[in-house]
């Protein structure tokens, strides 16, 4: 393997690394905030007491969730330069924008009120306390704006022009307001939401079946995660929904992928299963629903959808002789498994709430087990996500401007790059290992017992 | 000045910020370690930066994320050139950043001397680190015509960026040490820190004084008068901060080292300027703050939003400072797992 090869494989597995605490970050956080707000605005000194209980617990997880996020980060801000310096030269004047406002904007938010919050339960007042999860929350948030508005970019470039050898930005407003970032952002919000929420059923669905004394607790919070789940869920289906229609114009090959569409058709099907043949670009066997595929981009039962073939054809025109096929089988895959995932998560979230809402869920112990079982089931989805948008661009790093290949630095070595892959994932699978043991004991040893 | 001026001093002003914030963080790391064995002990001086260390580490992202913004080639180069350099480093920065989160999480012994051996090694080994970069920067690297480094990581380890490295290591840890004298409530302990810290200063010093006679009789950078005085000032800082340490004015000698940390990388910025990586191969293919720069409508969009955000930063970490003040005693650690 080569240097090229390597450091695409290093950045793809400390990216996804990375992207296993961000999106519980994300959801959690603003879970936390919720809870803590909740405790004060209710009336009952009961109910009031339980919330902030509920809080520290949850907010104790999402420390330890956090402090893997952070850690994982750094090595992302610096993994530009060190692994893709041509990139960095060629996009530098736009990317290290949104990169350095990120840090300046969101980071330093979350770190500092993050500071105060841990540390402020006796020595802030409980509304200024309440702030601060806000504010952290907030900041989170703000930092996945700012990181996916450079993905963006990469995946849709707008408001720059070619000069000096180099991608150059004209348009910073143009770059902040990029449509392809409505979609993206959006999606990766409300997936976090729906992780974080789908970790604290498993959690409370856990303490409801094993833990006696806290069971009132974790009713509650289960019933709270069962809204806050289905409002994620639905939620990002349905920004999928729409920036999947918006692909067919930003990324028409990335689509045709995804679907696994070889020729062009009006009205184009949509495939369910199919056996793929990427050496001939044909399908060997597919099971089709007929005209499915318009339907679901236009609305209507018609409508043309070009194939990759046809599209390859005209890169082939715009930019010269070359492999313009991204990963087929992985893209279609990868898509389905997303989109089942989902699926499945959101007839779990229903049961849940439908035995809730009926006070039967001790008479179910088995749907209580499965939650449990399942809690992966969202990591899942996120990594497969964003197998689809980063590898869908390929052979591009950033679509039309710059190939993969050009981007990496000159200078490394394949020995190089296989030893930081070594090391980092040595100490990534340590580290989560601990992480792990630490959080469930966490969960183990607290309780939240009625006073 | 040009936009590209600004952008130097402004990047001066975020690594400063840096070192001064983070070489505490990192001086507490080291110390903590060494001055004691005692639990109790270490969970106090610990305690003095769990609340601000990722508030300090956010001056280095930004640091380096306003370098990838403003000067793109600087990143490029500097950040592929050092690769191996930069991995240990991002290694040391995990286990310590993990390390304050995981070490009070049980109250087996074994265990926090992992954690401990954790902060210890992730405090002292970027700290090292720093120094070696910072004396690369200064000494000159294998810098091709096309901006490519082009020599292996043991070009970057030098004798010469080898006592850069010990320089800024033993500095950070003295700076530290009067932090935590600063901070701490607890007289015995304070004791414990002084005559350690009065030994590794000493050590600080003389290395310091080899890294400055190194960079003044082998490079041009201190051939002008401003940043001749500039390390002029930070010695005498330094060895005011080491005098007022022994007094035990403990307040007095965190400014002495603080002092002498901006005065360190204002006299090394200024030093450089207009240079910022210099190609030991050829001083044409050095990069410097027009050739490795973003255009002028990205530098200005960015010197915008520093305008806003930079000051606001200021304020709430400020406040955050603040609201932390006052000494650290048994009490803050007692019922609490940070
Ligand atoms: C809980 C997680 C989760 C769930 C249930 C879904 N997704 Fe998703 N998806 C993600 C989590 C995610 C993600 C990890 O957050 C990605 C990666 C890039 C992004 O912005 O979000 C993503 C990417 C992603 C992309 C590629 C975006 C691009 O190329 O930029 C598409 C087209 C969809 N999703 C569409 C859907 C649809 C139609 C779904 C449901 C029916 C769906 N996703 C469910
Ligand atoms: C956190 C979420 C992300 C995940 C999980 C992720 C995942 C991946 C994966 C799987 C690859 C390898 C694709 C392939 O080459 O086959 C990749 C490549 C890459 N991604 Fe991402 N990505 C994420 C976010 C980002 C963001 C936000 C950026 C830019 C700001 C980015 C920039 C890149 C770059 C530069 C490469 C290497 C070049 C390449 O192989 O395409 N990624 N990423
Ligand atoms: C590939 C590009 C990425 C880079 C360069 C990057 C950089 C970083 C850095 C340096 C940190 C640590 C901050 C600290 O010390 O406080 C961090 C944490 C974080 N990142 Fe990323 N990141 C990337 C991808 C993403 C993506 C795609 C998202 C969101 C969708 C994201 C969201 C966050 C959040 C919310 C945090 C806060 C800590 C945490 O969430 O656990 N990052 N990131």
């Amino acid at each position: 393997m080569d240097a090229l090869l390597l450091s695409r494989v290093q950045f793809a597995l400390t990216t996804v690394y990375h992207f296993l605490f961000v999106p519980v970050t994300l959801g959690l956080s603003i879970f936390v905030a919720l809870l803590e707000t909740g405790s004060l605005v209710t009336k009952t000194y009961a109910m009031r007491d339980r919330l902030r209980k509920l809080a520290k617990f949850f907010g104790g997880l999402f420390l330890i969730n956090f402090a893997m996020g952070v850690v994982t980060g750094i090595v992302q801000e610096f993994h530009f330069g060190m692994n893709w310096s041509e990139y960095s030269r060629f996009m530098g004047d736009i990317f290290g924008a949104p990169l350095a406002l990120e840090a300046l904007t969101a980071f330093f938010l979350e770190s500092t009120f993050l500071g105060l919050w841990m540390f402020g339960w006796d020595r802030l007042s409980p509304k200024l306390h309440c702030l601060t999860i806000w504010i952290v929350a907030l900041g989170s948030n703000l930092s996945a704006f700012w990181i996916l508005t450079a993905n963006s970019f990469m995946q849709h470039p707008v408001g720059y022009a070619i000069s000096n050898g180099r991608a150059e930005m004209t348009d910073f407003l143009a770059l902040v307001t990029n449509p392809y970032v409505h979609g993206e952002f959006g999606h990766a919000l409300l997936a976090g939401v729906s992780t974080a929420g789908f970790l604290v059923l498993a959690i409370s669905a856990w303490k409801l079946l094993y833990d006696r004394e806290s069971r009132a607790a974790f009713e509650l919070s289960l019933k709270a995660a069962v809204v806050y789940t289905m409002v994620g869920l639905m939620g990002t289906m349905g920004v999928g929904h729409f920036h999947t229609q918006y692909l067919a114009e930003a990324n028409p090959m990335k689509l045709s992928a995804m679907e696994a569409l070889w020729e062009t058709e009006n009205p184009a099907p949509f495939t369910v299963m199919a056996v793929i043949n990427e050496d001939e670009h044909k399908n060997d066997m597919a099971i089709e629903i007929p005209a499915l595929f318009s339907f679901m981009l236009y609305n209507k039962p018609e409508g043309e959808v070009k194939g990759m073939n046809d599209l390859h054809q005209e890169l082939v025109a715009k930019y010269g002789q070359g492999d313009y096929y991204p990963d087929v089988t992985g893209l279609f895959f990868s898509f389905r498994i997303m989109i089942g995932v989902g699926g499945l998560m959101a007839a779990i979230t229903a049961l849940l709430g439908l035995l809730a809402w009926r006070r039967k869920l001790l008479d179910f112990p088995i749907v209580l087990k499965l939650v449990q079982v399942l809690f992966f089931l969202p990591f899942i989805a996120n990594s497969v996500g964003w197998y689809i948008a980063e590898a869908g661009r390929q052979p591009w790093i950033v679509v039309g401007l710059q190939k993969t290949a050009d981007a990496v630095s000159p200078n490394l070595t394949a020995g190089e790059v296989g030893l930081t892959i070594a090391g980092f994932t040595a100490v990534y699978l340590v580290l989560i290992a601990v992480a792990v043991g630490i959080g469930f004991r966490h969960i183990y040893n607290t309780k939240i017992a009625e006073d | 000045m040009d936009l590209n001026t600004i952008w130097f001093v402004l990047i001066g002003v975020l690594f400063a910020g840096f070192f001064l914030l983070e070489g505490f963080d990192y001086g507490v790391g080291m110390v903590s370690m060494l001055a004691t064995n005692d639990d109790t002990e270490r969970r106090m001086m610990l305690r003095t930066i769990t609340p601000v260390w990722d508030g300090n580490e956010v001056w280095m992202l930004t640091a380096g994320g306003a370098t990838f913004a403003a000067f793109p080639h600087v990143y490029a180069t500097m950040f592929s050139g050092m690769y191996l350099a930069l991995f240990l480093m991002l290694i040391g920065l995990i286990l310590r950043g993990v390390a304050f989160e995981f070490r009070d999480k049980l109250e087996d012994i074994k265990w926090r001397r992992l954690w401990d051996m954790a902060i210890f090694i992730g405090s002292a080994l970027p700290a090292f680190l720093w120094g070696v970069a910072v004396a690369n920067l200064v000494s000159g690297m294998k810098i091709d015509a096309n901006m490519i480094y082009a020599g292996t990581f043991f070009d970057l380890l030098t004798p010469g960026t080898i006592i850069g490295g010990a320089a800024f290591l033993l500095v950070f840890a003295f700076h530290g040490a009067a932090y935590l004298n600063m901070r701490l409530g607890r007289y015995a302990l304070q004791e414990k820190i002084k005559a350690l810290a009065l030994k590794l200063g000493l050590l600080a010093a003389v290395f310091y004084l080899m890294f400055a006679f190194g960079m003044y009789a082998c490079t041009g950078l201190l051939s002008t008068t401003m940043p001749l005085v500039l390390i002029g000032l930070a010695v005498v800082a330094f060895v005011a901060a080491m005098v007022l340490m022994k007094a035990g004015l403990y307040g007095g000698s965190f400014a002495g080292t603080a002092a002498a940390v901006l005065f360190t990388t204002a006299g090394i910025f200024g030093g450089l300027f207009p240079n910022i990586l210099i190609s030991s191969l050829n001083p044409a293919w050095s990069l410097n703050i027009y050739n490795a720069s973003s255009t002028p409508y990205t530098l200005s969009i960015m010197t915008g939003a520093a305008c806003v955000f930079v000051p606001i930063v200021l304020i709430y970490q400020g406040m955050a400072y603040w609201h932390f003040r006052g000494t650290i005693t048994e009490a803050d650690i007692e019922g609490n797992h940070y």
